[in-house]
């Protein structure tokens, strides 16, 4: 199935829910992981329950803390 | 107010655009900017705050100029190490511009202090370098209703979003709160590369001055995400979350609090 995860176009399994494509990608720390679904930004306990679908436009947002 | 001829020609070369003018230098005079962090955004976004002509700039940290700041933290020099942060901040920003008044705090945020700070002033620049600080000042600028513009650094990655409160999509929309003990590293831990703070700080300063000036089209409902390794630079769509704790429609937090601090490790780390 493809999906445009933060702006490119990948092949991922079909019918992934996010948690697994954030295992898929091998997004290391998922809680540093925000999600938004073709512009909505999910609840976190939504991730195991939101089966993606061809063409969604996923983007990974990071927590990043630094400023000093 | 009337700009003085030395005024009109320290400014000239921002006078001159169009979109600034003389009426938006006087503007710019007349506006007062809050930098929160006296560090590695806050450094270069004062240094040319300052050099623009913003007629106020506040500038808060309770800390002490240390020896491993000076890789990034530019507006401070080695002779200030073991200075305040506001004051070796505040030198610095009165010798590039004596037209500009310096408010300095130093003192560390929180729920109690916050909000009679920022309500003094017209925009604010988060420059904070821990997660409760940054949701604290995306908060107590939501219900003083002051437009902010959020940052954060970490390695070689960067990013921003510019926040008019009840209007646009806010840190809380996107992050919901802070993330778990554990997770995520800290700049100290996973280092940074200092020139990354200067190019982040300084589009915090240009969104400063875009909103002070009402011109240009403003970071807001957008992240904008870089990565000096690939020299990517991505504008990443947002909408208002309706499930935002703070401002979506059935909000949780109606009142300003501290979020606890986390401590940080890498993974692997004890």
């Amino acid at each position: 199935m493809k999906l445009v995860l933060n702006g490119k176009q990948i092949n991922c399994s079909a019918s992934l829910t996010v948690s697994e494509l954030l295992i898929e990608q091998k997004v290391k720390m998922p809680e540093m992981v925000s999600v938004e679904l073709n512009g909505q930004i999910l609840r976190r306990h939504e991730f195991d329950s939101t089966i993606l679908k061809e063409d969604d436009q996923v983007e990974l947002l990071y927590f990043m803390g630094g400023g000093n | 107010m009337k700009l003085t001829e030395q005024q009109i020609e320290r400014y000239s070369r921002q006078i001159i655009l169009e979109e600034v003018g003389g009426a938006g230098q006087e503007k710019l005079l007349t506006s007062k900017v809050l930098i929160v962090g006296a560090g590695g955004l806050g450094a270069p976004a004062a240094l040319y705050l300052a050099a623009a002509g913003v007629g106020t700039i506040g500038i808060i940290d309770s800390d002490k100029v240390d020896l491993t700041n000076l890789q990034r933290q530019v507006i401070h020099h080695t002779e200030d190490v073991g200075v305040d942060k506001v004051v070796s901040a505040q030198n610095k920003m009165r010798a590039i511009n004596p037209d500009v008044t310096i408010r300095t705090y130093r003192t560390r945020v929180n729920a109690e202090n916050i909000s009679e700070i920022i309500r003094e002033y017209d925009f604010v620049l988060d420059g904070t370098d821990n997660f409760p600080a940054k949701f604290l000042v995306n908060d107590a600028c939501y219900f003083e209703k002051v437009p902010f513009s959020h940052a954060g650094i970490l390695r070689f990655d960067g990013q921003l979003i510019t926040v008019i409160p009840e209007e646009t999509t806010c840190y809380r929309c996107i992050f919901h709160s802070p993330p778990s003990a554990g997770v995520v590293p800290s700049c100290s831990q996973a280092g940074v590369l200092g020139v990354l703070a200067g190019v982040i700080g300084s589009l915090q300063a240009t969104e400063a001055i875009k909103y002070l000036l009402g011109i240009g089209d403003l970071l807001t409902d957008k992240l904008l995400t870089y990565n000096a390794l690939t020299m990517e630079f991505r504008k990443i769509h947002l909408n208002r979350n309706p499930n935002c704790l703070l401002c979506g429609r059935n909000p949780k937090i109606t009142v300003l609090k501290d979020e606890e601090q986390v401590i940080c490790h890498l993974k692997g780390d004890k």
